[in-house]
C-alpha cells in the first residue's frame, strides 16, 4: 500500500531546512503512520537529495507527523542550484512510499 | 481601556505572498464584514531585494504591488471601516506610507491615519559587531563586506501601539508573519503582552492565516485524492476570533476553494519545526495539542494552542551578495531522448572541466526524470526531457558561459535538441543571527490626511 492512500502532505522551507507533514486522513491510520513512516526510512528515502539529519515530531491531536530535514536545499532557498529551490515537490514523492499494513 | 473591548473580531487575509492575486482581497473587503484586512507579502529574501531597489532609488524599496493593491482596496476598506495591516513596507515602510497618502488623496478619501513601523532595519548598526551566523556557525564578519541588508523580525507590540493611536492603515517592514494578525487581537481584546497562552492562540491564528489561500484549498488539490472546487476563483480566508482566543476559519460563500479540517491541518504544520516550540518575537507558541473540528461546511473551529514566555531574542535576516548562478536548458524528445540528454550533459561537463575548472558547484539535471529527487526514487522512461546545467560562479562573465555552453549544443551537440533557454542571476543569499530584543527599538511615524 502506498502512503498516498491514507495520508496527505505538504512541504515547507526555512533556510536550508525542509519540513514535510504527513497527515492521516482518518485517525485509525495514525498507528500505521507511527510504525511505518519513521525518521530513518524518510532519511533513506530522500538520501539522494537530503544530506542532513531527519527528526520526526508527532502531533497526535491531529493524527499527524512532521519531518524536519537539515541540509535539504543545497545551501538554502536563496543560493540553491536545485530547480525546486524550496523542496516543495518533496511531499508528493514521499506519498509514493510503500507501507506494510 | 477595557470598557471599549470588543467581543468578536473578524480578520481577512488579503495576500499570502508578494505577487498574490488581488481580486480575492477586494471581495473580502466588500463582503467579508471585516474589522481588519492583513496583507502578508514578505518572504525570506524579499526584503534583501527590496533593499537593493532602495539603494538605487531612496523613494522605492517597498512592495512592487503596493500601489495596485491599495488602489483596489483602500476605498472599499475606508467605506466599510476595515483597517489595513501589511508588511508591504519591505525595506522602506516610510516611503510606502507616503505612497499610500498619495493614493488616498488621489482617491479623495477623508480622515485617514496611516502609520509606518520603523526600526527593524539594522544593516549599519550591526555591521561591525560580533555575531555568529545560525546556519553555518561562521562569524558575521565573514560576510560583512558583501552584506546588503539586515532586518530584525519585530513582534506585534509596535503594531498594537499604532492601532491604539488610531491608525487606519499600518505599514511595516520585517515583522514576524503571525504577529500581523496577533496585533489586532491584542488591541481589540486588551490582551496582556504577558498572557502567553492567549498570545499562543493568536499566533496559531496568524500562522493559519498568513499564507492566505493556503488554508482555503490553494496548494492542496491532488485530483482524485484531494479535489478542490473552483481554484480559478479561490477565496481567501476570514477568521472570526473571540476574546478568549477561540476562533474559526471560514471564507465567502460565493468564492472558490474550501476550508476543511484537512486544509487547516496542512497549513498548521506548514514551515513548522518542533510543534511544541514555534518561536516568534511575541511568544513560544505550542501547536502540539491543537484540535480541529468542523462546525459546518467551510467553517472550521481551531482550539487548544497554548504558549510560554518568549525567548527575548529576535531573529535577524542578513542578505548578502553571494556570486552568480548561470543556467542553461535544452529539450530532447522521442526515442532515445534520455540518452541524448545524458550525452548533452556529458559534453557540457567535460567542457566546463576543461575551460572553467575553477567552478566548484555545478548541477547536471534531466528535467522530467531526476531534477526534483535525484536518481534514487526517479523511475520510468519519459518521452521528452529537458537537460539542465546550473552552476554557481564568482563573476557574471563566468555565469554567462554556462548557458552559452548549453545553447551551443544546437550546432555542436546531440541530434534534435530544441527550446534552449539560458539565464544569469546575481545571488542575494540570506543567513540569520539572533539579537537581544533590547537592542532593537521600533518607532512609529504617522501621516494624517
Amino acid at each position: 500500500m502506498k502512503l498516498r492512500e491514507i495520508a496527505h502532505s505538504r512541504t515547507g522551507d526555512k533556510g536550508n531546512m525542509v519540513n514535510i507533514s504527513v497527515i492521516a486522513y482518518e485517525r485509525k491510520d495514525y498507528e500505521l503512520l507511527l510504525r511505518e513512516v519513521t525518521a530513518e526510512c524518510v532519511q533513506s528515502y530522500f538520501s539522494d537529495r537530503v544530506t542532513g539529519e531527519v527528526i520526526r515530531y508527532e502531533i497526535p491531536s491531529i493524527a499527524a507527523l512532521n519531518f524536519v530535514m537539515q541540509d535539504a536545499l543545497g545551501g538554502g532557498v536563496t543560493r540553491s542550484l536545485f530547480l525546486d529551490k524550496h523542496g516543495k515537490s518533496l511531499s508528493s514523492a514521499l506519498l509514493d512510499m510503500e507501507l506494510n499494513p | 481601556m477595557a470598557v471599549n473591548s470588543k467581543k468578536i473580531v473578524r480578520i481577512g487575509s488579503g495576500a499570502g505572498y508578494s505577487g498574490d492575486r488581488i481580486e480575492p482581497a477586494v471581495e473580502l473587503a466588500k463582503k467579508g464584514k471585516l474589522d481588519y484586512l492583513v496583507f502578508e507579502c514578505l518572504a525570506e529574501r524579499t526584503i534583501a531585494l527590496a533593499q537593493l531597489r532602495k539603494l538605487n532609488d531612496p523613494s522605492k524599496g517597498y512592495d512592487p504591488l503596493l500601489e495596485e493593491r491599495m488602489l483596489a482596496c483602500l476605498s472599499i476598506c475606508t467605506k466599510n471601516n476595515v483597517k489595513i495591516i501589511t508588511n508591504m513596507g519591505a525595506a522602506n515602510p516610510e516611503a510606502a506610507m507616503l505612497k499610500v497618502v498619495e493614493i488616498a488623496k488621489s482617491l479623495q478619501l477623508p480622515h485617514l491615519k496611516i502609520a509606518a513601523i520603523l526600526g527593524d532595519e539594522l544593516t549599519e548598526k550591526i555591521r561591525d559587531d560580533e555575531y555568529s551566523l545560525l546556519e553555518t556557525g561562521k562569524p558575521l564578519s565573514s560576510i560583512k563586506k558583501r552584506m546588503v541588508s539586515a532586518n530584525a523580525y519585530l513582534g506585534a507590540e509596535p503594531i498594537v501601539e499604532a492601532l491604539v493611536n488610531g491608525a487606519d492603515v499600518v505599514i511595516t517592514g520585517r515583522v514576524a508573519d503571525p504577529s500581523l494578525f496577533l496585533a489586532p487581537l491584542i488591541k481589540e481584546f486588551n490582551w496582556s503582552l504577558q498572557d502567553y497562552n492567549l498570545l499562543g492562540k493568536g499566533t496559531a491564528l496568524g500562522h493559519l492565516m498568513e499564507c492566505a489561500g493556503h488554508v482555503t484549498g490553494g496548494y492542496f488539490a491532488d485530483p482524485g485524492y484531494k479535489d478542490v472546487p473552483n481554484l480559478e476563483d479561490l477565496g481567501f480566508p476570514i477568521v472570526e476570533a473571540n476574546t478568549e482566543g477561540g476562533f474559526f476559519i471560514t471564507k465567502l460563500n460565493d468564492s472558490g476553494g474550501m476550508v476543511t479540517m484537512a486544509t487547516c491541518k496542512e497549513q498548521l504544520l506548514y514551515e513548522i519545526h518542533d510543534p511544541v516550540k514555534y518561536l516568534t518575537p511575541d511568544v513560544i507558541a505550542d501547536f502540539s495539542k491543537v484540535k480541529i473540528t468542523e462546525i459546518e461546511k467551510d467553517k472550521i473551529l481551531i482550539e487548544g494552542a497554548t504558549g510560554q514566555k518568549k525567548t527575548g531574542k529576535l531573529k535577524v535576516s542578513i542578505g548578502y551578495r553571494d556570486g552568480f548562478i548561470g543556467e542553461g536548458q535544452l529539450s530532447y524528445g522521442g526515442p532515445g531522448a534520455m540518452d541524448r540528454a545524458r550525452l548533452g550533459l556529458e559534453i557540457v561537463r567535460k567542457r566546463l572541466e576543461k575551460y572553467q575548472p575553477e567552478i566548484e558547484d555545478v548541477r547536471y539535471d534531466i528535467v522530467g526524470f531526476n531534477s526534483l529527487y535525484g536518481n534514487q526514487i526517479s523511475h520510468g522512461k519519459p518521452y521528452e526531457v529537458r537537460m539542465r546545467v546550473a552552476a554557481r560562479t564568482s563573476t557574471k562573465a563566468a555565469a554567462v558561459k554556462i548557458g552559452n555552453e548549453v545553447e551551443a549544443l544546437y550546432t555542436n551537440g546531440p541530434a534534435g535538441g530544441g527550446g534552449a533557454k539560458k539565464s544569469v542571476q546575481e545571488v542575494i543569499a540570506v543567513q540569520s543571527i539572533l539579537i537581544d530584543e533590547e537592542k532593537v527599538v521600533p518607532s512609529i511615524k504617522y501621516k494624517i490626511i
